[in-house]
């Protein structure tokens, strides 16, 4: 067996479970605690992931498997389903919520095989005018051997070109961690939508600690600079709408969560279909276009 | 080889008053074979070891010297400049400092220009402004050139050199793999070419966006290339990594570029490849 980092992609070694992270009250102010709580909550285990959504929210969910040129990364689901009346193509990334399962999983961290099972099934969307929804939830795409030799970066650059062009409405939803390049490939979408306790980063905040400060234990701090929540994601307008979770966080009533996700992704939904083809494209185009802060 | 008998005042002409620097010291033991170089004879021969043929590094402006044709270079966006979106702790200072460094307001020159020949909207990458970091400005720029290849009907050419994301942008600097992969997704609908030139070292967010999406790939010899920094994945599967491993040799093993090009044969290889998918 491969042994597996505790969590995720980040730019040093393998960061320390939570549960053995010292329980001490944070230094600093109340930001730095309240962006650190949100990391925690976005990676708890007993969070509802990708697929306690799907069963949720959706009615005749059929997975389907594999990149049709490597393998089947189970890090990525995909598939088929019904949105009320409306058929629409799924992905997610999933974590697995025990060891076994997060061994099956990779801990959500996909391969690049995973990366073009999506994409094989967000073309299936488009070729059958269907729209896709993608959850996403991944400390990072896995920093892998077999995934360098296999092409991690191809692979997910190749999803944002493609993703780009897609004639069919798309919406992207941070349901957990939204883990750098991983997340953003399968997350180049018409509209994004962020869990109230998501985080959404180019970087997870053990790897920028690590940078920054030279010192893993500085994360809380790191948490709060990164800005990765989606309070600040939504006031940079980087994401579009922030979905609520029940109180004291998703991981404390799963039907809820879902049925708020569910809800907005109806409304969203909606709002899509009735756009042509190449409005789509536009709009996905222009909403991406116009990020960045610079001055001319 | 004729190409790097051109005499200096050239790289002037070929970049504006620019000026393009000049290595420190007398001498310094090859990073490639471990000979001892004299500076100046690496300079001459365009920082390639004569004796392993090792690639170091290019400024943008070298670069931009070896790659396009004397004297129709067009800088655009060249004031483009970066804000600290998040305040980012140090962030302010460490662009002041790249930009001493570097001599340019961010990690990329961008512009149109003809390479043997062949019009061309261009982008050179630069590591030494912030470790070529992936940030709003650089993400735009790219952008904008990209957009201005369509405009003008040519093709475009992106040299790539970069540790990845700019971590103090946070978001907007993820968000730029986004914008630039878009961008040549409508240069791909318009038909028109893409060539992408990977430097040593290109990875991380760079690599798993814009760098990786050539109509053909083509890497410097000895360029390191991935998505994951090599000691990222040591720690990761708790093993050394093999020799060789994420370098375009290998990446050429494993059908991620089109073919290796030395140095000395870009700059005619680009311009071949432009005529030929423009004919
Ligand atoms: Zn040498």
């Amino acid at each position: 067996m491969r042994p597996f980092p505790a969590k995720g992609f980040s730019q040093v070694k393998a960061p320390k479970p939570l549960a053995r992270s010292n329980g001490k009250k944070p230094k600093g102010d109340d930001a730095i605690s309240a962006a650190w709580k949100k990391v925690q909550l976005a990676r708890h285990p007993q969070r509802p992931f990708a697929l306690d959504y799907i069963q949720r929210i959706f009615t005749d969910f059929n997975e389907i498997h594999g990149d049709r040129v490597f393998g089947d990364d189970q890090a990525i689901v995909a598939g088929f389903a019904y949105l009320g009346d409306q058929p629409v193509f799924v992905v997610g990334q999933q974590k697995g919520r025990d060891t076994k399962e997060n061994i099956k999983r990779n801990f959500g961290m996909p391969n690049p095989e995973g990366y073009r099972k999506a994409l094989r099934v967000m073309k299936m969307g488009e070729k059958f005018k269907k729209p896709i929804l993608t959850f996403i939830d991944t400390p990072g795409a896995y920093p892998g051997l077999g995934a360098e030799e296999r092409g991690q970066s191809e692979a997910i650059a190749r999803n944002l070109l493609e993703m780009a062009k897609l004639k069919t409405p798309i919406i992207a939803a941070v349901i957990g961690e939204g883990g750098s390049g991983g997340a953003l490939g399968i997350g180049v979408a018409n509209k994004v939508l962020m869990m109230e306790n998501s985080i959404y980063s180019v970087i997870s905040p053990e790897g920028c600690a690590a940078i920054l400060w030279n010192n893993r234990e500085m994360i809380r701090q790191a948490s709060e600079v990164l800005r990765l929540t989606a309070q600040d994601l939504r006031s940079f307008e980087i994401v579009d709408e922030i979905i609520p979770e029940p109180e004291g966080g998703a991981h404390l009533n799963h039907d809820s969560a879902a049925q708020n996700l569910k809800k907005a992704m109806e409304k969203n939904l909606k709002a899509l279909v009735g756009l042509s083809p190449k409005a789509l494209e536009e709009q996905r185009y222009q909403k991406f276009r116009s990020m960045g802060m610079f001055q001319d | 080889m004729a190409w790097f008998k051109k005499p200096k005042k050239e790289i002037t002409r070929a970049v504006g008053k620019k000026q393009v620097q000049v290595p420190q010291g007398l001498y310094a033991k090859c990073k490639g074979c471990g000979s001892i170089l004299y500076n100046k004879e690496l300079d001459k021969n365009f920082k390639v070891c004569p004796k392993c043929g090792y690639h170091y590094q290019l400024s943008s402006l070298e670069r931009l010297y070896l790659t396009v044709d004397s004297g129709s270079f067009e800088e655009y966006d060249e004031k483009l400049d970066s804000k600290n979106p998040l305040d980012f702790p140090e962030y302010t200072d460490k662009i002041k400092k790249g930009q001493e460094k570097a001599k340019m307001t961010d990690a990329v020159i961008t512009g149109m220009g003809k390479i043997a020949g062949q019009p061309a909207s261009v982008a050179i990458m630069d590591f030494q402004f912030m470790g070529g970091s992936l940030g709003s400005v650089v993400g735009e720029k790219i952008t904008r050139a990209v957009e201005r290849a369509i405009e003008k009907k040519t093709g475009m050419v992106i040299v790539s050199t970069s540790g990845g994301a700019r971590m103090q942008e946070g978001i907007f600097s993820l968000m730029q793999m986004a914008k630039t992969s878009a961008a040549l997704a409508r240069l791909g609908e318009a038909g028109l070419p893409y060539l992408s030139v990977l430097t040593d070292p290109t990875t991380g967010g760079v690599a798993a966006s814009y760098s990786m999406l050539g109509d053909v790939n083509l890497a410097e010899p000895g360029a390191m290339v991935g998505f994951a920094g090599p000691r990222v994945i040591e720690q990761t599967i708790r093993q050394k990594l093999p020799k060789g491993f994420q370098r375009a040799e290998f990446l050429l093993e494993h059908g991620f570029v089109d073919a290796i090009v030395p140095r000395s044969r870009m700059k005619q290889t680009l311009g071949q490849y432009l005529k030929f998918f423009r004919s």
